[in-house]
């Protein structure tokens, strides 16, 4: 009996059915406490580019934080869910479709002497998968405060390292505009270069080649995409 | 797969018997799925850079391999032979999914670090090598125990390999620095070998040597 084909087709539909029923309970019970550690590490992520390291100051991320969605000419879109946006999925899908419109996230805090700093959302790719992070620019809209990334699976000891301070302090200071007043963008690259100098690039990490030109990449691609709205504000 | 399964005596006893405990003590050390069957390898190297992700490892795959092997030994009268692979390995993934999710819901920071390595579960090969070598043929309150043995003999090694690699690795334990700063200033470095794969490959070798040095009933002819 044991053996017989309608059995085998028996057990296994009730095997499956029980199995599909416990997996989509769990998802749907837990789902509100998993998207909630997303958006908390989200913020965190916007804070910890200000300097807000405290565990607990993404309680009080809509007091600290505007944020804004943007287009490429520099205007506020509204309708848009600035924390909802999927940068990584967006560009994927414009990568296919290049009518499709990319619309970016942008975080301003305001400290208390009322000066501005502008958080930009970055997305790109590394060697093994996604990297993303948040770059805080200061008020003149060319001077980097600090830098955040953070990966999917990038080689442990290698490439992994663009998520230590070691590696995202040497953003600090650097210039997004060269001394002519063009874009350049912070480059990682390659060499012995100067931290203390705004103009030179940021030391990649030797092993993480391919990471390293990731985040170059991301920084470059990504910044311009600010740059029409922050050219606006500088105007204002 | 090592041939020296004990087979339960189907005859009352005492609440955990020689041979029950037996049952937990062996795959602890004499019969350890790491160091003696060398199964579980690949996790073993993957997650063991730091111990606070390695415990959590160790927890996933103990509750994975102790409720799989309850569950199948429950239903080993009624699976049918030619599927009995397929329903082990359904059995096992609804588990690790759940932990997966349960992860991701409570311990976010730790899953992250775990990445993909709570899904590899799934093809822990410690796990589905419990499930056909003991759960299918004997009753739930010895696989229970055997699937508790395995388990924590898996857990044992990964975070003796997880102590050794965290520590010279990074100088720390648990996140905690250990190794004061005036070593580092008198020229003391971490060992970088420690945090790629290739690092807990040798700290499982060394293991595997002591345990065989210190017994001498497993040395292979």
């Amino acid at each position: 009996m044991r053996n017989s084909n309608n059995y085998i087709i028996l057990f296994a539909v009730i095997v499956t059915v029980i199995s599909a029923i416990l997996l989509a309970s769990a998802a749907t019970l837990l789902k509100p406490m998993q998207d909630a550690n997303l958006l908390k590490e989200k913020q965190q992520n916007i804070l910890a580019a200000v300097g807000k390291t405290d565990e607990n100051d993404y309680k009080d991320f809509d007091k600290l934080i505007q944020a804004i969605v943007v287009d490429e000419n520099g205007e506020e879109v509204s309708g848009q869910m600035p924390l909802a946006i999927n940068l990584a999925y967006e560009k994927r899908v414009q990568a296919k479709d290049p009518k499709h419109k990319l619309y970016y996230p942008l975080y301003i805090y305001t400290n208390e002497a009322g000066e501005k700093t502008y958080i930009l959302q970055l997305a790109g790719t590394g060697l093994w998968g996604p990297i993303w992070g948040y770059l805080s620019l200061d008020q003149d809209g060319n001077t980097v405060k600090a830098a955040i990334f953070d990966h999917k699976g990038e080689t442990p000891g290698l490439g992994a390292e663009i998520n230590t301070p070691a590696f995202q302090n040497k953003f600090s200071n650097k210039k997004i505009f060269n001394a002519d007043g063009n874009f350049a963008s912070v480059k990682v690259q390659k060499g012995n270069y100067d931290v203390a100098d705004p103009y030179q690039p940021v030391d990649a990490i030797s092993g993480g080649t391919i990471t390293s030109n990731g985040v170059s990449q991301m920084l470059e691609s990504d910044i311009k995409f600010y740059l029409a709205y922050i050219q606006k504000q500088k105007n204002n | 797969m090592s041939a020296v399964e004990t087979k339960v005596q189907e005859e009352k006893k005492p609440l955990l018997s020689k041979k029950d405990r037996k049952l937990i003590t062996d795959p602890l050390s004499d019969n350890n799925p790491i160091t003696i069957q060398v199964l579980g390898i690949c996790s073993a190297l993957a997650v063991t850079t730091q111990l606070k992700p390695t415990m959590v490892m160790a927890i996933s795959v103990l509750a994975v391999v102790v409720f799989s092997n309850v569950i199948i030994s429950f239903l080993r009268n009624l699976i049918p032979g030619r599927i009995r692979i397929i329903v082990q390995l359904t059995v096992i993934s609804v588990l690790v999914i759940l932990v997966d999710q349960v992860l991701k819901a409570f311990m976010y920071d730790v899953s992250k670090q775990l990445s993909v390595f709570v899904g590899l579960i799934i093809t822990n090969c410690i796990v589905m090598g419990r499930l056909e070598a003991f759960a299918m043929g004997n009753k739930p309150g010895p696989s229970l125990l055997d699937g508790l043995g395995n388990g924590l003999g898996y857990g044992v090694i990964i975070l003796m390999v997880a102590f050794a690699r965290e520590f010279f690795g990074s100088g720390k334990i648990f996140g905690y620095q250990v190794i004061p700063d005036a070593m580092y200033e008198m020229g003391y470095v971490n060992n970088g070998l420690m945090l790629i794969p290739a690092g807990a490959l040798f700290v499982i070798a060394v293991i595997i040597w002591i345990q065989r040095s210190l017994n001498k009933n497993l040395e292979e002819a």
